[in-house]
This record gives C-alpha cells, structure tokens and sequence, in this order.
C-alpha cells in the first residue's frame, strides 16, 4: 500500500522524504528499510521521578519492536509520548518525519493505537465504535460502512456487530479495540499491553490477528510484561526497567548473550530452596535462587541436572527448559518481570 | 499504483495521515460532537419525556394551580402580566441550567475517569480543546432542542404574549451554558468521586433555582439574600426571557448586564475547561 497519498501537502511530503532517507545507522537495522520512529535520549519526568530516563531506540518501517519490562518500568509513559498524547521532558522523538510535541494531529493520524485500558464507546453498538472512531480520521461514511463489516471480519466480530460493547467478553473488547485502531489504516500500531488481564486461548486468537499484521507489513509497536508474548511477536526489542534501557536486540540474541541455552528449574521446598546453594555450586554456569526455586544455567540442562541427582540431592520437582527472555530479565536486574 | 510489492491498491482505501490531520484541524469538534450526539440518541427517548414532561408538569402546576392564587390576588407584583407569563421564562432558563448541570457532570467524570471514552479520541488526530468543544457542542444542541420544546409548550399556555418571545429558547441554551462551562471546567478537574456533584445540585443549583426571583421578583427578598440572584446566572437569564417573552422594564444597560454576565461566564468556563482538559489529557 503507498505512504503517499495525491493531495497530500507538499511540504508534509517533504518532511516525509526526509524521514524515509535510509538510515539504518544505529540500531543495525537494514538500511533500506526507512526509519519510521526514532528516539533519542527521550525522558519523561513527573516532578522528580523519571519515568523514562534518557531512552534512545529507532525503528524501521514493517518491523515488530517491543518494549519489555515490569509494571512501573515506563513503558506505558514511552507509548504515550509516541503516540503524541504526552509531552516529553526532554530529548528528540521522530515519528515520521515529525515531532509529537509540535505536529500532534499529524503524528496521531499516522497511528493505530491500542491502549492498555479499554475505551470503548460501551454505549454504542459494536459495529458504531468502528464508524465514530473512523469519524475522528475525517473518514467519510462511504469509506468507514464497508471498512467497518471488514474489520469486525478481521476481529472475528462480524455477528457481534450490532451488540451493545458491555455484553461483550474481555478478549471480543480488546480485539474490538485493535479492529478500531485499524480503521484509519496505519502503518504503525501501538500496542500497549494488549493481552494483559486475557486467557490463554483469547491471547493466541490476539496474536494471530497481530502476526497477520505484521505480514501485511504493518509496523507493531508493543508493550508487554509477558516474555512469550514479546518472543512471539517481537523482531527486535528493548527490555526497559526503571525509566532505562537494559539491553536491546532479538529475543533470541538477547537470551544468547545474556542466558545459557537452558535452565534448569529445581525445587527443593521453600525451606531448603535458600540453603541448597552451596551444595549446588560448581554445577552449570550459573546459579539463581529464588523464594520458590532454584535456576542453574547451563548449556546442556539435563547434563546439569544429572549433575544434581549424583551428588545425592533430590529435589521435590525439576525441570530442564530453554531459556527465555524472562531469564535474560532475571540476569539484567535481579528481579523477575511479574512480580 | 501498486506497493512495493507489486500488488494494486484494493478498492477500498482511506485516506492519507496528511488529510486526516488536515481535516481533524478543521473540523475535529465536530467529529466528536457527532459521538456524544450518537451516545445521546441511545438515551433520546429520556431526553424527549424529560423536555415535554418537564414544562408541561412545571406549568400546570404553578403556571396553572399556583396562578389561581396568585393572580386572584391582583397580579400588580409581577408587571401587570400573569403570573404564569412571569414564572414561564424562569422556567425556560432553569430547565436549561438543570440540563447543563447534568450533562457537564457524569459525564465529563465518565470521559476522565470512569468509562474514560476522551482517551479514545485522544488518540487519534482530535485535540483535547476539540474533543471539549465537541462535547461543549453537542450538549447546546440538545439546549437548544429542549428549550425549543419547553418554548412551545409555554406558547401553547399561553404564556409568551411578546413576538419576541421565541428568543427565549436562545436565553435559556446561553444561561445553560454560563452556569455550565464552569462547572465543567470543576468536574474536568476532580479526579475523585466523592460526591461532589451531588453537593452542587443540592447546594449551589437548587438555591439558584429557589432564589433568583424565579416565583417572585428578586427585589421582593430581603437585602441579605438577595445578592444570590446577582451572583445566579438564572437570575440573569430570567430577567432577560421575561423582557424578551412580555417587554419586562427594566434600564436598557441592566438588560445589557444581563447579556454580558451570561456571555462572560460562558466564555470564561470555556476558556477554563479546555485548559482544564488539555492539562489533564496532555501529562
């Protein structure tokens, strides 16, 4: 689908061929794919807390770029500054060519925003949410009626659509919510925590409808606490705790360079789980207690845990799995992502 | 045209980012007016027997059980007119009032707080002043729909001998809006329910209604109380109906007042609510 559009103005497409030079410089990105968001040193203060304390990330078009990170870590402040419905404290933001603080509307109209609470229109039919919401784009009717029966296909809504909103479930309203930052066709979407507070099977519905994006070339920006959720979407992500950027790259590179291959998971009771340690030690690379269990890292798990039984310990259950971005977290702050 | 991939472009296709930012500039307010009037139509049956019942009850009532007693009096207190040509604008302007107070409530608290349907809009090209103005907007609409109502059903009394009697229903949308803008710009500003919407109708709305010569000339109170219908915006959007619906004397500055208190105030909420909103919605 094409950026431009005839009658656009020429000087926003001049802002625009800026935006789309290739850069590609700082984040190991293609080149040849445009820059579409970039930020660089961006803070948000409220008083004397940082919220997000000097981040500096860019993203290209057509990419799946996360932010990961406990509840508190600033992610939501990020999304919002991005989305142009917050004023930065200081640094640069990019998002298209312009600036949120100063071409708000411009930036806005660029974006699908999917928001970690749900708002919608609970007093108006499913199928209104979409024609009220496409409104706000300055769509006409004639465009917003077809597109509307089309989303609410994509959403898996279509025999919903004259429901009133509150009859509906949990996940019907977020996937709702994602039909209708749809509505304007954005090339990016910002994805604050969408799955949050869903079961398992409306999570994967969700993320079957984000993946079909992401194939259209959609550029998906998203939040999330859940690790499966960012290895499942993300190319490329940023794990974010407190307001700073821990480390960046993809799912898998991070859990290269910052985990072993596996882990395995002992549990000793939560009486013993503290004073096992030492008659662990020496076994795999690494070890980390925790109240309810004991992780060693290793590269072969089951060699690790074999390991284990030799020396005469038995643990009440053990588990070898591979390692995940929720152990990259563990190692970069000392604290699990769900607390 | 085809993308990059070589594909044509389906049928249906909105526009750029560039014209909805455009469009939203212009006529964002309006967009979202449009929404509040879409939710309104949900409860449009409500709002109907509310602007019917409402004058219809309130003038037979006073205008017509009251009015015996009164007027068997001899009606000289009340400028040689009825008493329910009196009291019928009164009652214009205080049903607009009590319609403002309640639209600039629940449901500004709903928008921040409770269902929170600003954020929506927010995200999209709608600034935080447009999405005030459009609620601001809608809610004239409806004034100016139940005043219209209110208007007729007095004429049908009547109770509006002036021709022009008619610009009653404007007095009353413009006094509804100058006891409402502020209040609005109050209700953007809670962040908590304590009930203090309910204060304002017992404690601020129901005292202007009673005391702002609404059943009797406000000179006809004692000095100490009268100075509530100075201050009361029903006061003077009442003493403008009356001299519009029967050419009530009074100094031609004094109906200027009038006007100018109704304006002032309005602008002035107005001024303060979109402060309020673009503060709340901008940190």
């Amino acid at each position: 689908m094409p950026f431009h559009i005839p009658g656009a103005s020429t000087s926003v497409r001049r802002v625009h061929n800026e935006a789309f030079l290739p850069s590609g410089t700082r984040s190991g990105s293609p080149p040849s794919r445009p820059i579409v968001i970039a930020a660089e040193d961006l803070t948000k203060k409220y008083g004397d807390l940082a919220a997000v304390n000097g981040i500096s990330f860019s993203v290209p078009a057509g990419e799946s770029f996360g932010l990961l990170g406990p509840n508190g870590a600033g992610k939501s402040t990020a999304m919002k500054m991005i989305g142009g419905v917050t004023r930065r404290t200081s640094g640069t933001l990019d998002i298209m060519g312009l600036d949120p603080d100063t071409h708000g509307p411009e930036v806005r109209a660029h974006l699908g925003v999917v928001p970690q609470q749900d708002n919608l229109d609970e007093e108006l039919r499913v199928r209104d949410n979409l024609l009220v919401y496409g409104r706000y784009f300055g769509l006409p009717m004639s465009y917003l009626k077809p597109k509307a029966d089309e989303l609410l296909e994509f959403a898996q809504l279509t025999d919903k659509a004259k429901s009133k909103v509150d009859a509906l479930s949990g996940g019907m309203k977020r996937r709702l919510t994602i039909a209708r930052s749809l509505i304007n066709e954005p090339r990016i979407l910002l994805l604050d925590e969408p799955t949050t507070g869903l079961d398992p099977q409306a999570r994967h519905i969700l993320w079957d409808r984000l993946f079909r994006l992401k194939e259209q070339g959609v550029t998906l920006i998203l939040t999330t606490h859940y690790m499966d959720e960012a290895e499942q979407l993300c190319d490329r992500l940023i794990v974010v705790d407190k307001g700073r950027i821990m480390a960046e790259g993809s799912p898998a590179r991070l859990i290269r360079e910052h985990s072993t291959r596996e882990v395995v998971e002992l549990r000793f009771g939560s009486e013993r789980n503290t004073t096992i340690a030492t008659e662990l030690d020496g076994i795999g690379e690494r070890l980390e207690v925790l109240p309810d269990r004991v992780l060693i890292y290793a590269d072969d798990g089951e060699a690790a845990l074999e390991q284990v039984v030799y020396r005469g310990l038995r643990p009440l259950t053990s588990l070898v799995r591979r390692s995940s971005l929720e152990d990259v977290f563990l190692r970069l702050t000392g604290r699990s992502l769900v607390d | 045209m085809t993308d990059a991939r070589g594909v044509p472009p389906r049928a249906l296709q909105a526009h750029g980012p560039e014209i909805a930012a455009a469009r939203a500039r212009r006529w964002g307010a309006f967009y979202y007016a449009e929404q509040v009037l879409r939710v309104m139509k949900g409860y449009s049956w409500s709002i109907v027997m509310y602007s019917v019942g409402q004058p219809v009850a309130y003038l037979f009532a006073m205008g017509v059980g009251l009015a015996t007693l009164v007027d068997g009096q001899g009606g000289s207190a009340f400028g040689g007119v009825s008493y329910l040509a009196f009291i019928a604008p009164a009652l214009l302007v205080s049903a607009g009032v009590m319609t403002a107070a309640n639209e600039f409530t629940f449901p500004v608290m709903d928008g921040f707080k409770w269902r929170r349907t600003y954020y929506g809009p927010h995200a999209s090209p709608l600034t935080p002043g447009q999405i005030a103005a459009g609620h601001i907007m809608a809610v004239t609409l409806r004034l100016l729909l139940q005043s219209a109502i209110y208007f007729l059903a007095v004429a049908l009394f009547g109770a509006s001998p002036s021709g022009w009697g008619w610009a009653a229903i404007l007095v009353a949308t413009l006094t509804g809006l100058s006891f409402g803008l502020p209040l609005m710009a109050y209700s953007a500003s809670i962040t908590e329910d304590k009930g203090q919407f309910a204060l304002v109708m017992r404690f601020i709305v129901m005292p202007l209604f009673l005391f702002s010569g609404t059943f009797f000339p406000l000179d006809t109170l004692p000095l100490a109380v009268r100075w509530i219908g100075w201050i009361s915006p029903i006061w003077h959007g009442t003493e403008l109906g009356r001299v519009l619906s029967y050419g009530y004397q009074e100094p031609p500055l004094l109906t200027l007042l009038h006007l100018a208190v109704l304006v002032g105030l309005a602008a002035l909420g107005w001024t303060l609510t979109r402060r309020r909103f673009a503060l709340r919605m901008g940190q």
